[in-house]
């Protein structure tokens, strides 16, 4: 094998690593993930995923990550997304011993709906009727943009 | 180590859940320290309080040891969250106006979207509490509460956007979690090391819902009483001044709102005043960070008449 033959070899290796390297894996963190067409909360929704989906990030605009997920690319706030693999069960292949390893989270464990449940049963006296209420008041993206035009709220940069 | 060898064995006398805490001390104990946590885990799998698996966990899991606030999960600090809102709702009414809250909705989910932390696991949501003291409270995940007291002293849609926006600067930097003691997250990260094996018992339920307890009320006590500190405060002012940029609000609305406090507050007052550094001294930081921004002219007719049609009755 000829020196100019190692050295190509040697440059497809890197551009393999570089190119696995560039296509990080990354986890949704969110209730409701939503995939944009532009690196802007302006822009519209191409797509939805949910807490624990996997998605592909390819690159970087800002706090902006143009992710692969199952059938759809797009844009998608790095504050949805975490390094972490997010399991939705224990148990489920190899959850066991490292839920609390830093790359992985399981779903739904620790303090959750059933630790909240345990401390309702404790404490009567402290209702979640407005906390549950207060969860019904989302506003869509188009509603919040909409008000800021509507109050001549110039220059967003969302 | 004899010490803690004797504390352990004493343990498997006590209940199961009492033995957690012990192995939570000797993790606690053994900080940075993996074959501390090792024996630890050997002798609760030898005197029977562990299963083997679950011994396993513990040492893999090194564990809890240092873990911070930082480690908590977004659906987690919702949980958190929920119950933290919940208990200021037993302390203040809710202010029960369609309109009024959904005009803070909308603005402070607008302004949520700017900051360095738009996404949070159940999304940022606002209520007026029916209360005249001047305060705000931002509860873990994006649960914010403002009380009338504060919205009067607002008089324009900046100035509003000025309160809302340094709450959400409180939720971005985490400062609620960041009040949670050491001890608390180990215990729930020991528990959890347990809950990757099987699903928890009724004893392991109870130990992680003290925690959780002792969680929300470190975080309560913060936000209603002691107040968080100097540097918490100049970093949800530096989120605010950045926030109201990037949408498109005037940040000399925040000096103003605190001008105002600062005329307004008892100094010896329960509210604001008790949980916050004195308005004067946050007044002359923010106005360095903004001496370039031009000065607030008079809001758009259109942004006046719906703040003060929203909030008529405040």
């Amino acid at each position: 094998m000829n020196r100019r033959m190692v050295g190509l070899i040697g440059l497809g290796l890197l551009a393999f690593t570089l190119t696995v390297e560039a296509r990080t894996r990354m986890h949704v963190q969110v209730r409701e993930g939503q995939i944009r067409e532009r690196p802007s909360f302006l822009g519209a929704v191409a797509a939805v995923v949910e807490y624990g989906d996997r998605v592909y990030v390819l690159r970087e605009q800002g706090p902006w990550r143009w992710v692969e997920a199952a059938d759809t690319q797009g844009w998608m706030h790095e504050s949805a997304l975490t390094r972490q693999r997010i399991k939705l069960a224990a148990g489920e292949e190899d959850a066991a011993g490292v839920a609390t390893d830093q790359e992985m989270a399981l779903a739904g464990k620790g303090f959750s709906a059933e630790v909240e449940n345990e401390f309702r049963n404790r404490h009567d006296a402290i209702s979640f009727e407005w906390i549950d209420r207060m969860e019904t008041f989302e506003k869509s993206t188009r509603q919040l943009i909409d008000f800021l035009q509507a109050g001549d709220v110039e220059g967003a940069d969302l | 180590m004899n010490r803690l060898f004797s504390l352990l064995s004493w343990s498997t006398r006590a209940g199961q859940g009492l033995a957690i805490t012990m192995l939570g001390l000797v993790v606690v104990w053994a900080s940075g320290c993996a074959t501390i946590t090792d024996i630890g885990a050997t002798v609760g799998e030898n005197a029977g309080v562990i299963r083997p698996e679950e011994a396993e966990s513990l040492r893999r899991a090194g564990v809890a040891v240092g873990r911070t606030f930082e480690d908590i999960t977004p659906e987690q600090e919702y949980y958190i969250g929920r119950t933290v809102g919940a208990t200021i709702l037993s302390a203040y009414r809710p202010y029960n106006h369609p309109a009024a809250n959904e005009y803070v909705n909308l603005l402070g989910q607008a302004l949520a979207l700017a900051s360095d932390k738009p996404e949070t696991f159940g999304g940022y949501r606002f209520l007026i509490l029916d209360s005249d003291e001047i305060n705000a409270f931002a509860a873990p995940g994006g649960f914010i509460f403002v009380t009338r007291g504060m919205l009067r002293l607002c008089r324009t849609e900046d100035e509003l956007a000025a309160v809302l926006a340094h709450e959400i600067g409180h939720v971005q930097h985490a400062h609620g979690l960041s009040a949670i003691r050491s001890s608390r997250l180990v215990t729930a990260f020991t528990v959890l090391a347990i809950e990757t094996t099987r699903t928890l018992g009724s004893d392991e339920v109870r130990e992680l819902t003290t925690a959780f307890e002792g969680s929300v009320s470190d975080i309560t006590h913060t936000l209603m009483t002691s107040g968080y500190s100097r540097r918490a405060e100049r970093e949800a002012d530096q989120a605010a001044v950045t926030i109201m940029q990037r949408v498109g609000y005037n940040p000399h609305a925040l000096v103003r709102m605190l001008e105002e406090m600062d005329q307004r507050l008892d100094p010896q007052g329960l509210d604001f005043a008790a949980t916050h550094p004195p308005p004067r001294n946050r007044i002359r930081e923010i106005q360095r960070w903004i001496r370039d921004v031009p000065a607030a002219t008079p809001s758009p007719a259109s942004r006046q008449q719906r703040f003060e049609s929203a909030l008529r009755e405040i």
